[in-house]
């Protein structure tokens, strides 16, 4: 029997902890729409889109109301399009992001992932295509998201694709200048990307998926950041039991609201990603977790160890409350969505440096990180690859969303609205990595024993 | 289908017997009550069957919440099984 307290406290997390159901994201493959003609592929990618994805709006509106639990964000994600594309003669593939843009649009979702290419060993055309319509696609639509897998742990890291995507980078924040650089929020290059991924913006459908899934991301720094100030001053073994608990709850109700979801839409249930994932509102926060474990402000010593515990309590307690698990799954440290994380930032405690240490141990990587408008390609390249070796080398998902605003130099603040936040420009080294970028080729999979 | 009814807010004459009413008026069945005073406010929940109620779930929501509203309550409406998913293993 339910008591009184038990819904009571529901309510107050929803209520005055922000808790909420992060995304519900519904995956389609195009694989079936493949076909020679550009036009008429666009059209049938677009029919496909808007006719599974025609509920899913008002479905998560819905089982809001009826639950009470607020599901912020409906998004679709579909199959890289460099495979989808690929088939075709199209010289640039910006019509197909226009055609995913169009449908996003069609369908009432706020995002559409995919616009993707996997190059992690090598370039198809389509790939090449891909990535080089990146710019141009971002800057004229409102929702494409894309992303571009540029290493694995099996297949090492494709130098030629990093060297590639720091330029791309440069163009987009170029392209996008007048929004701040807008265009690079909806861009991220992955090392072990995954095919599940209902968060943005790097969530695309994998070719080893149904033809249509729903996966949904929970959230709920600010319910965890509540729990931990009932333990302060205890050991870091009721810390963890603390969060345990805790992401125990918050993966319940997204596993709850997973299925009603899959069954409304009668959509098969992928999975959950259970996933920390913070908003610039007060009171949902990553790194105020972080400081509430007695860290004077993130990014000091021991910080890294605050997430590495944060970040495997979260899922032991929310691989137990949902069937299956997958995307990301871990907490993210996105640097402009996260309220303490910029107060961090403009503080200068935490750096560039020790957000690629936090990495290690979280996920998912360099996220959303303005820097200065003057930082060469190759430089964004470089971060890239030092990102890309850590996912390599700890077999594990790292991701590089980094925008370099024109216009901007260390200290400013750039204001890129809503979920996406704003951010202080961070300092890069000013030492070059030119040469080291210009040699191409791939770096060698790594051992998977002798690990030290 | 049953439901969670909460209401919250300033203690005064007729909450209940307002809220059961309003319930009585939809065709639902009130399965338990279990109400306190926490902090001052008054504080209830109540157990809801809506088999027999034939209005959408948005409007009944948004009854019930105006009828709150006029006095200072807080009162929502919720399927159980969000409280089931989050409490019960």
């Amino acid at each position: 029997m339910l008591s009184l307290n038990n819904i009571f406290d529901t309510i107050e997390m929803i209520d005055k902890q922000h808790l909420d159901i992060r995304t519900i994201t519904m995956g389609i493959s195009l694989l079936d729409v493949i076909c020679e003609d550009e036009k008429r592929c666009c059209d049938k990618i677009y029919d496909k889109i808007t006719r599974q994805a025609e509920h899913l709006v008002k479905t998560g509106e819905d089982i809001e109301s009826e639950f009470g639990i607020p599901i912020v964000h409906k998004r679709i994600s579909v199959t890289p399009m460099s495979l989808v594309a690929g088939s075709t003669a199209a010289g640039s593939y910006v019509p197909f992001a226009t055609a995913m843009d169009k449908a996003a649009k069609a369908c009432g979702v706020n995002f559409i992932g995919g616009f993707s290419a996997l190059v992690q060993k090598g370039f198809t055309s389509g790939d090449r295509k891909l990535i080089a319509s990146i710019p141009e696609a971002l800057a004229c639509t409102d929702y494409v998201c894309s992303s571009v897998n540029v290493g694995s742990t099996r297949a090492g890291i494709n130098m030629d694709a990093v060297a590639e995507m720091g330029r791309v980078i440069k163009k987009t924040a170029h392209l996008t200048a007048d929004r701040e650089g807008l265009g690079c929020a909806k861009l991220v290059v992955f090392c072990n990307a995954v095919e599940d991924n209902p968060f943005m913006a790097g969530a695309f459908h994998g070719v080893g998926e149904a033809d249509s899934v729903i996966n949904v991301g929970v959230s709920g720094p600010g319910v965890v950041y509540h729990a931990l100030q009932g333990c302060k001053g205890q050991p870091f073994d009721v810390v963890a039991e603390t969060i345990k608990k805790t992401a125990f709850q918050i993966t319940r109700m997204g596993q709850m609201v997973a299925a009603e979801a899959s069954r409304r839409l009668n959509v098969p249930f992928g999975i959950v990603d259970l996933s920390l994932a913070p908003t610039p509102a007060v009171g949902d926060s990553v790194a105020r977790i972080l400081e509430e474990m007695g860290l004077e402000i993130c990014g000091t010593h021991g910080t890294t160890a605050a997430l590495a515990l944060l970040n495997d309590a979260v899922k032991k307690g929310g691989v137990m409350a949902s069937s299956h698990v997958g995307g990301l799954s871990g907490a993210f440290i996105p640097v402009s969505e996260d309220e303490g994380m910029i107060a961090a930032a403009l503080d200068g405690t935490l750096t560039l440096e020790k957000l690629e240490a936090m990495t290690c141990v979280c996920s998912v990587g360099l996220d959303m990180i303005a820097v200065p408008g003057t930082t060469a390609a190759e430089t964004i390249s470089a971060i890239i690859a030092d990102e890309a070796a850590i996912g390599m080398v700890n077999s594990k998902t790292t991701a590089v969303r980094i925008i370099p605003v024109e216009g901007k130099k260390v200290g400013d603040m750039i204001e890129m609205g809503g979920l996406l936040g704003s951010a202080p420009v961070m300092p890069v080294h000013e030492k070059s990595s030119a040469d080291f970028i210009a040699r191409g080729g791939r770096i060698p999979a790594p051992l998977q024993s002798l690990k030290n | 289908m049953k439901a969670i009814v909460t209401v919250v807010g300033k203690d005064q004459v007729g909450i209940i017997a307002g809220v059961c009413n309003t319930l009585a008026d939809y065709n639902i069945n009130v399965l338990d009550i279990s109400q306190t005073i926490m902090q001052g406010y008054f504080t209830m929940m109540m157990v809801v069957d809506l088999t027999l109620c034939r209005t959408p779930f948005d409007e009944l929501r948004r009854a019930l919440g105006d009828f709150g509203e006029g006095r200072g309550l807080s009162i929502r409406i919720q399927r159980e099984d969000i409280f089931d998913a989050m409490h019960k293993i």
